[in-house]
């Protein structure tokens, strides 16, 4: 097979709480792998221990053949596995150039050269007109952008997306849709987590759900979204939501 | 479409150069500050050379706590190490300032690294990182103070030669040569900073001030480039320290490792504005000269104010109130105030 990402018998306890449950999946290059599930399910913890954040308490974490289950997150970045959070977390008082060169530097690129690359990248995601103010005057659509690009500048082979859409109103994801519709065709295996069905079900060759720190389901979009336990835990209530709102 | 997007919105790294405004403020102040000596009064030049001082020694500060967000209130500890390791060799073996200096900022980017990584190792931050600098600061004083080897706490006399030497960092009193002398140390310490400012390191160091976990997501070695960054700071430190000793031509315990020098090495960025590249020097003009000021105050006050002939603590008291005022108008140092209103227009 083609995996480069596979986790296998993945858990993650804190204490007495099993946050991630015996999770086991792969992935292929350039494929698409969407994260659903309820609030609490673990989709976070999972990304987290995937990316090197805390260790796994058990199970492993292959990524292009190697074992990285006790890698570090930064070494795991400069070997191209990247993660954005879900809160953004720029540095403040940098400026949006300076945000993504950093980015770019950290993979050992020179200071000049970092720059230009991360001036291409903030061109490429519509961040230019703000390249030289500082990052804490941007707005939560900017922001979003801004983890993509700094995420991008690191030339990730796996990008780990935790909710990019969250707290964007519907006109303002579908630009941010299509931004990562371009990065997939650029060749990047992409994960992610996300609430919003309209962007799983653009975007994903394979949806995970996650219910309880367990998987509930794993297939094609479409046989998850017709899947009777799935829609009892986790879709019937964005159903219910979706009225409510 | 596309090329009209590029056409709009002009690279900002065109214009990018060695010589931007910070080098050519540097060289202007440097040209500037020239031929001060000369102009000042018998007297007056030590408090230009305390300026001197306090601004490397506030430079140092700032890299480590301004920039780098690690906040050091045992900067003592470098101020000392440089003063101690270049007395040391001078006065036993006749080694040269110059090599002392070399000498006394290795030991102290040594210091900094090892209690930096022990710091680190165990997860201090904040509050608890700045006691940790603050205790191991006092833990050098101590031992010096009990150390008969460094003459414990009766210190060391710079042993005095005949005429200059600008090998040996030494010149008749008020001579202008101990002036230029701060002045290319300084210079050096100002034009280090922009370097840092603008470099690969600085730019790491502040995205850990401003989120470490982000900034090791994106791969970058967190550890390691904090460790960096006290170093820099260190050596920085140790050269005001052996420059001060060479000025003054006698250093002990208490001047070197005492409390009140690091918090000298705070207060004058937090005046100047902190994790600014000029913020210490500006701090240090309005910082270093309050002592003589308020000294010529009570030899010879106002009318009104008859009662303070001869009192003393009175710049303690224009210390605090000074501060107090920075703190609830200027929080972001002079400096750091006038950047930000500058920016907004």
């Amino acid at each position: 097979m083609n995996a480069i990402v596979s986790v296998e018998h993945l858990s993650k306890s804190f204490g007495g709480l099993r946050a991630v449950h015996d999770v086991t999946f792969s992935v292929n290059a350039g494929e698409v792998l969407g994260i659903i599930g309820p609030n609490g399910a673990g989709k976070t913890t999972l990304f987290n221990s995937m990316a090197g954040l805390f260790p796994p308490t058990s199970g492993t974490v292959h990524y292009l053949g190697q074992d990285v289950t006790a890698w570090s997150d930064a070494q795991l970045a400069r070997a191209g596995m990247v993660r954005t959070f879900q809160l953004m977390r720029p540095f403040g008082s940098m400026t949006v150039l300076d945000n993504v060169a950093v980015a770019a530097a950290a993979r050992g690129t020179k200071e000049r050269e970092a720059e230009e690359q991360a001036w291409e990248i903030l061109q490429q995601v519509g961040l230019d007109h703000y390249a030289t103010r500082t990052s804490k005057d941007l707005p939560t659509a900017g922001l979003k952008r801004l983890e993509l690009a700094r995420a991008m500048a690191l030339h990730p082979k796996v990008l780990m997306l935790d909710e990019v859409l969250a707290g964007l109103v519907p006109t303002e994801r579908q630009p941010v849709i299509d931004l990562l519709l371009s990065i997939r065709d650029q060749g990047v295996t992409l994960l992610f987590v996300e609430h919003v069905m309209q962007a799983v079900m653009a975007l994903s060759d394979k949806v995970l759900v996650l219910n309880h720190g367990e998987m509930l389901a794993y297939g094609t979009p479409s046989e998850v979204v017709n899947n009777p336990e799935v829609i009892e835990a986790y879709l019937g209530d964005e159903v219910r939501n979706a009225d409510s709102d | 479409m596309a090329d009209q997007l590029v056409q709009t919105v002009p690279s900002p790294l065109k214009n990018r150069r060695f010589f931007d405004g910070n080098m050519i403020a540097l060289v202007i102040i440097v040209v500037v500050a020239i031929p001060v000596p000369l102009l000042l009064q018998a007297g007056q030049e030590s408090v230009a050379i305390r300026i001197l001082i306090f601004a490397m020694l506030g430079l140092s500060w700032n890299i480590m706590s301004g920039f780098g967000g690690m906040f050091s209130f045992g900067h003592a500890a470098y101020f000392g190490l440089g003063a101690y390791t270049s007395s040391i060799l001078l006065v036993n073996f006749g080694i040269s300032p110059w090599i002392g200096m070399a000498a006394g900022m290795v030991v102290a980017a040594i210091y900094g690294v090892l209690v930096g990584w022990l710091c680190f190792r165990y997860k201090l931050k904040g509050t608890y990182f700045a006691l940790a600098t603050f205790a191991f600061a006092e833990m050098l004083r101590i031992i010096v103070q009990s150390a008969q080897v460094v003459n414990a706490s009766v210190g060391y006399n710079v042993p005095l030669i005949k005429g200059s030497s600008w090998w040996l960092m030494q010149f008749p009193a008020g001579s202008s040569n101990y002036f230029w002398l701060g002045l290319i140390l300084l210079a050096g310490c100002l034009f280090t900073t922009i370097l840092f400012a603008r470099s690969k390191t600085g730019k790491f160091a502040v995205a850990i001030r401003e989120d470490e976990g982000a900034a090791s997501s994106l791969g970058i070695p967190v550890l390691r480039y904090k460790l960096t960054v006290i170093s820099i700071s260190a050596a920085m430190g140790a050269v005001a320290g052996v420059f001060y000793t060479q000025f003054y031509l006698f250093i002990d315990p208490d001047l070197a490792f005492g409390s009140y020098r690091s918090i000298e090495a705070i207060l004058i960025p937090v005046v100047g504005g902190i994790g600014t590249i000029w913020g210490p020097l500006v701090g240090s003009v309005l910082l270093a000269p309050l002592n003589d000021i308020t000294a010529a105050i009570l030899r010879n006050p106002p009318p009104f104010l008859d009662f303070i002939q001869g009192q003393s603590g009175l710049d303690v008291m224009l210390y605090a109130i000074l501060i107090i005022v920075v703190i609830l108008f200027l929080p972001k140092g002079v400096f750091g105030t006038i950047k930000e209103k500058v920016k907004r227009k």
